[in-house]
């Protein structure tokens, strides 16, 4: 095992702004299309969120990272960089970090760069803004994972693939409503998800996506977290982890010794889907919405292709008074309104005029 | 499309940057050169804070070629709290749960693609207020 990585100098988010598009599309509405509804007791998700026909990854993350910049409070001009993870980005060429850094007033002096891990995506910007910010290179940058993700029409993806994310000023630990206390990154090569260049849809390994995939890696990098630590489940307040479905969070959860309590909040996939790199990223932001000074926080997310990266957090007396400066995650995840498949079908680009 | 104007506009589009006359205070959006009220040329970039409410409405269904991905959508004429009228885009809302004086707030959304293979104009429109 190596050794767990922290930055030279603390640092840790200063600043959380998540983001979840208004429309749902009901599970029942899938299944009733494409299976006469024979799966309707074993749907992976209650519903899962849409975007409008005029958002797009650039977008939400617009206004998840406004969020995270009221609630940091920092002069944007300070912030040096700007890292966007997703596998939605609106163009293939031009960084969506551009888009984002213009509108927000971050702009000029600043580097950007697109990331791309799968689902890890956003847990992958924000290794490199603890990195940026831990060498003293700069005092604040800027974190993203967001998608619009989009399933095959009839495929099993489909319940699931939605849209949202989180964003995070990261920064000197001084100013930190979560200091980071160390991380681990895991990563092998594993065919279990992947989308060749010029194509649309994913494909997918089916049972293949569970145990090599998911629950091998995400148990690999939290165990050497826990081992470099010196912690183990008990030590922690809460936990969140990517959720692909209900079922597989709670399930990894379990096997490394977390119980129901630890995770009841940022479990937000039965509610909205699977928000792909915005998923574990989006599920911290609902429990910093609700944790107190004090309590350790864990989130590791996950990669296909396939890799886990886990941070364990300690959350400081500076939350409290940052949490009202933005909307709560719940409150995006309750503004929902349902959509039936028809004008879900033209929106997503399925069918065309 | 026309990318230097869309590149030229991007303030205005991204930040609701329009005018304040530094003669008499008169605020414009769009940004004006010549102030209405006291003809000064005497004018500097403002930024709107982006609240405001709605004073008027209406459902575009035949759209313009380029906004016929978008139609049908809602035009509104929207009251800033900065007390400027201005014209946009209502988004994230229904056309039965719209009422005249509810309060929006501006957000940054896609306003059109120029095909599958041009650029992607993102400009202000107005949703209601998420509160918090
Ligand atoms: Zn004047």
């Amino acid at each position: 095992m190596s050794s767990v990585m922290k930055p030279a100098r603390k640092v840790g988010i200063v600043g959380y702004g998540s983001y979840i598009p208004a429309y749902r599309l009901p599970a029942t509405e899938i299944s009733d299309l494409w299976r006469d509804g024979q799966d309707k007791l074993f749907l992976p998700v209650k519903q899962k969120s849409v975007p409008g026909k005029d958002e797009d990854t650039a977008t939400m993350s617009i206004e998840a990272a406004k969020n995270a910049i009221n609630r940091a409070q920092v002069d944007p001009k300070k912030i040096r960089a700007v890292w966007v993870g997703s596998e939605s980005h609106p163009y293939a060429v031009k960084p969506t970090g551009t888009i984002v850094s213009q509108v927000l007033g971050i702009v000029p002096d600043t580097v950007s760069a697109d990331m791309e891990f799968a689902c890890k995506a956003g847990t992958e910007a924000m290794q490199a803004a603890f990195a940026f910010v831990g060498s003293h290179m700069a005092d604040y940058a800027l974190a993203i994972g967001m998608d619009t993700a989009q399933g095959r029409p009839g495929d099993a993806l489909e319940y699931t693939a939605a849209a949202g994310g989180a964003a995070y000023i990261i920064g000197p630990a001084e100013e930190s409503v979560a200091i980071l206390e160390g991380s681990y990154s895991y990563i092998t090569d594993t065919p279990d998800f992947f989308r060749r260049a010029y194509q649309h849809y994913p494909e997918h390994g089916n049972r293949f996506t569970g145990d090599p995939a998911y629950f091998k890696h995400i148990t690999s990098a939290v165990k050497n977290l826990f081992e470099g630590l010196n912690l183990t489940a008990d030590d922690f307040k809460y936990a969140v982890f990517h959720q692909p479905n209900t079922k597989f969070p709670q399930k990894v959860a379990k096997m490394l010794g977390f119980n129901k309590d630890q995770i009841r909040y940022g479990l937000l996939a039965p509610h909205v889907g699977n928000t792909y790199a915005g998923a574990s990223v989006l599920g911290l932001t609902d429990i910093l919405d609700n944790a107190d000074a004090g309590d350790r926080v864990l989130i590791a997310s996950f990669g296909s292709g396939a890799g886990s990266d886990a941070f364990s957090f300690v959350v400081t007396d500076k939350l409290k008074e940052s949490v009202g400066r933005a909307p709560l995650t719940q409150q995006y995840v309750d503004r929902a309104i349902k959509i039936n498949y028809g004008k879900y079908a033209r929106w997503r680009k399925k069918i065309l005029k | 499309m026309d990318i230097p104007r869309y590149w030229r506009l991007k303030n205005q589009r991204y930040r609701l940057q329009g005018k304040k006359c530094l003669d008499c205070g008169n605020l414009s959006f769009p940004p004006r050169l010549v102030c209405r009220k006291c003809k000064s040329r005497n004018c500097e970039p403002y930024e709107f804070k982006g609240m405001g409410t709605l004073y008027s409405y209406t459902t575009i269904f035949q759209a313009p070629d380029r906004f016929d991905q978008m139609a049908p959508y809602m035009v509104g004429l929207i009251d800033l709290e900065e007390g400027v009228r201005i014209t946009a885009q209502l988004t994230d809302v229904l056309p039965d749960d719209v009422q005249i004086g509810m309060k929006l707030e501006m957000v940054i959304r896609q306003i059109y693609e120029d095909g599958p293979k041009g650029p992607i104009l993102y400009g202000y429109k107005f949703r209601p207020v998420l509160k918090f």
